[in-house]
């Protein structure tokens, strides 16, 4: 841009950071409705109109993680005024836990949901950056025939859309057990992120020069130990960009999990909605819910910040 | 080891993995998509030929699925363009704090769809939903209109996915060289001249490629409309094969409709790398 601003270009950069901002706080709205609802009373979740200030609640969260039923009747005095803060709290908004026979509260749902979430997304991306690195250094190092075509068919299959592969493969994981089972959405997830993680780490590989290796080679290393000693540490931040965007992808998959799971295995992203009662839905729990599903997920974007182009185009794009 | 010893152990073992995992399933289905099996009886399944394709491409309900998804892609895949493409000429100038900016405009991208879409429903409520109240449209009822729902449904897609169109104009617009916005200013050449000789042409190749995968995706769209309604209006192919294979249990119906929907992404996948490698080589 010229050094020199005119006034009416002086302008016109006011005007579009004014704009630029504002359209970040349209955007930002439905995430603070998310965040904020999370901390709301009950009541406040669903007024005319919307609440936007309010004093915030811890309530929701301890509701999330525990069994409860409506309390109905009168309610039981004594065994309020021995009860923890915690109770208190969910015993004032109208709710008392389900205890089992030595008086324990039961966890709720959501808790096993999310052990689930993680237990799956983390072993899926370790499987799939560990198979997708190897993958990537034999294509950027050596020749193989019909190289662009195995790449191309690498790629098409992360973008088979997932009902039309869960038909053939709830099929399959019927008649071998794997339904509902955590072993069978790591291995659907390992699959979807494979194509992903090795054109990634192709771009991260292909800008290691290979001048590293050769010396090392010349030094006496084998390959292997080339690979594991020389190219491995220099791919560091491309393994891990590559592991967070897989995560993330396993983290937030939907399809698969509806259908390949109900129960046992079942992650958070079909467990939420399922929550949707008619009528009676308490919308604070389903926001501390997501708000906490969401989290790890917006602080991996600024990690990985300087990366997403790259990820988002599948390596192409490197800046 | 060899080094053909060392690139086969590292690249069959996924080329394997996907074969076995996504390949074999699909031939396997393709199978089915000849049969009247039903997942759900034991019944004998016997060979049909061609007639799920038949009645699957001679149904007019099936038909309107693809219209229905078809006007979503438009929809969705506009709206994120002007939004996105619009955002970033915006953000193409100093802007304090400019890297916490777009970083934070991302982060509806990186979100699960399922839980986005569960939580619009709130947002877009009839009676105390945010979005009612702040564009005083009393009483719009939003995801039950069958007028409506599909825009609603594509709003809140725009939403998601706009950061993904503003994240791959900017980089084409970051990389276009001052030297052409100097020389244009000494010739005295008007803005619009401007942005119609220098801008697009130099960012439409990546401007390009995030239309077509954009529009590969919401041809996909499955998770966000599912979550958000259930009305005929609203229902995408994938919806439909969904319902199809898991709530009809027309197993081999269903597997020829999926086949219908491969072909389609498969074309639209040859494109989009085609044009992904013409970027790479530059």
């Amino acid at each position: 841009m010229a050094i020199v601003q005119s006034r009416a270009s002086r302008w016109w950069n006011r005007a579009a950071i004014a704009a630029a901002l504002a359209l970040l706080v349209i955007s930002m709205i439905p995430l603070y409705w998310i965040g904020s609802s999370a901390f709301k009373p009950r009541a406040a979740a669903t007024t005319v109109p919307p609440t936007v200030f309010f004093t915030p609640e811890i309530t929701p969260f301890i509701k999330l993680f525990t069994a409860r039923v409506q309390q109905r009747g009168e309610r039981d005095e004594a065994a309020y005024a021995q009860a923890p803060w915690w109770e208190k709290l969910v015993m004032d908004s109208g709710d008392r836990f389900i205890k089992d026979d030595k008086g324990n509260i039961e966890a709720s749902g959501y808790v096993a949901r999310f052990i689930n979430s993680i237990v799956i997304a983390v072993s899926s991306t370790f499987f799939a950056v560990a198979l997708g690195t190897m993958t990537a250094y034999g294509f950027s190092r050596f020749r193989m025939p019909g190289e662009g075509d195995w790449l191309f068919f690498i790629l098409s299959t992360r973008m088979l859309p997932p009902v039309v592969v869960a038909i053939p493969m709830f099929l399959m994981y019927r008649a071998v057990g794997l339904v509902d089972t955590h072993g069978g959405l790591i291995i659907l997830y390992t699959a979807f992120n494979l194509s992903f993680s090795v054109w990634l780490m192709k771009g991260f590989i292909d800008e290691i020069p290979k001048e590293y290796e050769e010396a090392a080679l010349v030094d006496g290393y084998t390959r292997m130990e080339a690979f594991f000693k020389i190219v491995l540490p220099q791919a560091t931040t491309g393994i891990a960009a590559t592991a967070v965007f897989c995560f993330i992808t396993a983290w937030n998959e939907y399809a698969f999990a509806l259908i390949m799971t109900n129960k046992n295995a079942q992650t958070v992203p079909p467990y939420i909605p399922s929550q949707l009662g008619s009528g009676l839905t308490d919308w604070t729990v389903i926001g501390a819910g997501s708000l906490l599903f969401l989290i790890p997920v917006s602080i991996f974007t600024f990690l990985l910040r300087k990366h997403l182009l790259r990820g988002v185009t599948f390596g192409a794009i490197r800046k | 080891m060899s080094d053909l010893g060392i690139r086969n152990l590292f690249i069959i073992p996924t080329l394997v993995f996907l074969i076995v995992f996504n390949i074999f399933p699909l031939l396997y289905s393709l199978g089915y998509s000849f049969t009247d099996y039903r997942a759900s009886m034991n019944d004998p399944v016997s060979f049909v030929g061609l007639q799920n394709y038949r009645e699957l491409l001679a149904d007019p309900a099936i038909w309107n699925n693809f219209t229905i998804t078809a006007k979503y892609v438009l929809m969705s895949v506009t709206g994120q363009v002007v939004v996105g493409f619009g955002t970033a000429l915006l953000l193409n100038r100093a802007i304090p704090a400019k890297g916490l900016l777009t970083t934070l405009m991302m982060l509806p991208m990186m979100m699960c769809m399922a839980v986005v879409g569960l939580f619009w429903q709130l947002l877009y409520n009839p009676s105390w939903g945010i979005i009612n109240y702040v564009f005083g449209t009393e009483g719009m009822v939003w995801l039950s209109d069958p007028d409506v729902a599909l825009w609603a449904i594509a709003i809140t897609d725009i939403w998601m996915w706009s950061p993904f169109v503003m994240l791959l104009s900017l980089a084409g617009l970051s990389a276009i060289p001052p030297s052409l916005y100097e020389a244009a200013a000494i010739d005295r050449a008007s803005r619009w001249f401007v942005f119609r000789r220098i801008t697009l042409p130099l960012v439409s190749p990546l401007l390009l490629i995030a239309v077509i995968f954009r529009t590969m995706e919401a041809f996909k769209t499955f998770d966000i409309a599912y979550v958000m309604a259930s009305m005929e209006e609203t229902e995408l192919v994938a919806i439909r094969l969904y319902k199809m294979a898991f709530n009809e249990w027309q197993t081999g119906r269903s597997c020829a409709l999926a086949y219908l929907m491969l072909l389609a992404v498969l074309a639209i996948t040859n494109v989009y790398v085609k044009y992904l490698n013409r970027i790479k080589e530059r």
